[in-house]
């Protein structure tokens, strides 16, 4: 899969929290990875994340089958990726879809959701984490926080708790 | 969950393995794409004992290295393709004064700052004659976390056995991302550890005899043997010479010290070699794609194998003409222009069947870049 956004979103720390919980947590193999240097600055931010229960070899996405694009400019960049019938989510907030695409399209109140219930952006990637997983049932929920809970001060436990569920809430719906 | 897997950058996996190994110190530059080893040594050094130096470039980084492991410490420096360049001089003193040390060089695209933040396989020739003169080298590589881990401890173990500088060349896709790594239990790994000198103080030490084993034990700089270490040829003693037959007898044991044994310090993996018509070459990450052909080709029955080189130098020619002997065809997967391509077609019986799959774009190279040159072998075009 790949996540798409913004430098500052969190896309890739988000990318890296989820293979690190479905290596440590789930038992799966996991490879994360990410573009540097000059594309890496503003533009559009993207990490390639494989899970798999198989050895992974190729490191690279080159079709994701779930693609999330969490600003215009990433999903303009990348929406055509996307492998057919795969997965497409969008952040309503800032990204307007243009075209049709082969793939389940999911629009999202990620950012809105996260601004209305918590007041702050910063937990916006681990809400969108959550949607993910609800939506693809690839790492269990307990796992994020696991590998949450080694990765962030212990009182920003509870707010990342929150944006999580929400998420997973969220996903959910969208899921029916 | 045990608390030895980690989820981490071959960078960072690389540097546990020097801790593992037992390095005591570290001195380096950062430089991108590896700068993790560095930032990761920087705080784990001062944890356990060891010492950690920043330095003012490349040369001091190599230079610092080798002044700390002839007082007996196990020590390491990292850099990349352009740093690497700055150390070639030390390379050359470490090579000829017999001093244990390993260098890492995470490539990236060149020459000169070439393209910083991509990979690149550019490195290799690099590694075995970027220093002047007649010399053997070490260098090693690795595709994935596991084999960086175990080949950075061997790394640490060569360097004390054969008291040479031991290259490990990784590259930029496989340092930077990330995938699991099971760190070894203590003892599970054998390390070497330093030979020292029984010679007692007051009687004569000869720094530079070969025992009859062929290794040289060390006395610690700062112990109770005083002797020289120099550049220049030298003699027993480390004092300098000219005589023919002391220059001849060094420089002799220097090359054949490593290149007598490279079948012992040949490293490498092969998966479904035995009857394979096409044969792919590689190391390093591209093998990672190579092997990804492999397994899917071999999965619709086609004859396809992967020979993947961890031992760079000393070439193991014998066993690569022996594994691509029986296949119709040869492909050296690598990211340069072809550098292990050459040494392959030197190996072989008949070099007009190795061919070259590579990418030089800074790029990672893809399945389809490999798929494409076996069409056009195959006469199917791309």
């Amino acid at each position: 899969m790949v996540f798409s956004g913004s430098g500052g979103q969190g896309v890739i720390t988000a990318a890296i929290i989820l293979a690190e919980a479905a290596v440590l947590y789930d038992g799966l193999n996991a490879v994360q990875s990410q573009s540097y240097g000059a594309e890496a600055r503003g533009g559009a931010t993207r990490s390639d994340i494989i899970i798999s229960d198989t050895i992974i070899h190729y490191p690279k996405v080159i079709q994701p089958n779930v693609l999330v694009c969490l600003t215009q400019e990433a999903y303009n960049k990348f929406y055509s990726i996307i492998r057919p019938g795969g997965l497409l989510i969008s952040d309503t907030r800032y990204v307007q879809t243009e075209k049709k695409v082969d793939a389940q399209q999911k629009e999202i109140a990620m950012y809105e959701t996260v601004i209305a219930k918590i007041g702050k952006p910063i937990v916006f990637n681990i809400c969108m984490l959550g949607t993910v997983i609800a939506i693809t049932g690839l790492v269990n929920p307990e796992s994020i926080m696991k590998a949450l809970q080694h990765r962030i001060p212990a009182d920003f436990l509870d707010m990342n708790r929150k944006a999580l569920d929400m998420g997973i809430k969220l996903g959910e719906t969208a899921k029916n | 969950m045990s608390g030895n897997i980690k989820f981490i950058q071959g960078n960072e996996a690389c540097a546990e393995a020097a801790v593992y190994a037992g390095l005591d110190f570290y001195a380096g530059y950062p430089i991108t794409p590896s700068t993790e080893i560095t930032e990761f040594l920087a705080s784990r050094l001062p944890q356990i004992g060891g010492k950690f130096l920043q330095m003012e470039d490349e040369i001091a980084s190599l230079c610092a290295i080798i002044g700390a492991s002839l007082t007996g410490c196990k020590v390491m420096t990292a850099t990349s393709g352009p740093g690497f360049s700055l150390m070639q001089e030390a390379l050359g003193y470490a090579i000829m004064a017999e001093i244990p040390c390993v260098i890492v060089n995470v490539q990236r695209g060149g020459p000169s700052t070439g393209l910083p933040t991509h990979g690149s396989q550019g490195d290799v020739n690099q590694a075995r004659w970027g220093t002047h003169g007649d010399h053997a080298i070490i260098a090693l590589t690795a595709s994935n976390h596991q084999d960086i881990f175990a080949l950075t401890v061997e790394a640490f173990n060569l360097a004390e056995i054969y008291r040479t500088p031991v290259i490990l060349l990784l590259d930029e896709v496989v340092a930077h991302m990330r995938e699991r790594l099971v760190i070894p239990q203590p003892g599970e790994m054998p390390l070497v550890e330093r030979l020292k000198t029984t010679v007692n103080e007051g009687v004569d030490y000869h720094p530079y005899l070969p025992r009859e084993d062929g290794r040289l034990p060390m006395s610690d700089f700062g112990g109770p043997h005083r002797y020289n270490v120099t550049g220049l040829f030298h003699d027993m003693w480390g004092f300098p010479s000219s005589e023919p037959r002391a220059v001849h007898g060094l420089l002799r044991h220097l090359v054949d010290k490593i290149e007598n044994r490279v079948n012992q310090l040949a490293r490498y993996k092969e998966y479904y070699i035995e009857d394979a018509k096409h044969l792919l070459v590689s190391y390093g990450s591209s093998a990672r794609s190579a092997r990804h052909i492999v397994e899917k080709r071999r999965s619709r029955g086609e004859r396809i194998g992967l020979l993947e080189l961890q031992t760079l130098w000393p070439f193991p020619h014998e066993m690569v003409r022996e594994k691509c002997a029986a296949a119709q065809a040869v492909i050296v997967v690598e990211q340069n222009m072809g550098q292990i391509l050459q040494v392959v077609k030197l190996a072989v019986d008949q070099p007009d069947k190795v061919f070259l799959a590579n990418r030089i774009d800074g790029d990672f190279i893809m399945p389809s870049d490999i798929l494409n040159i076996l069409r056009l072998i195959q006469g199917k075009g791309v």
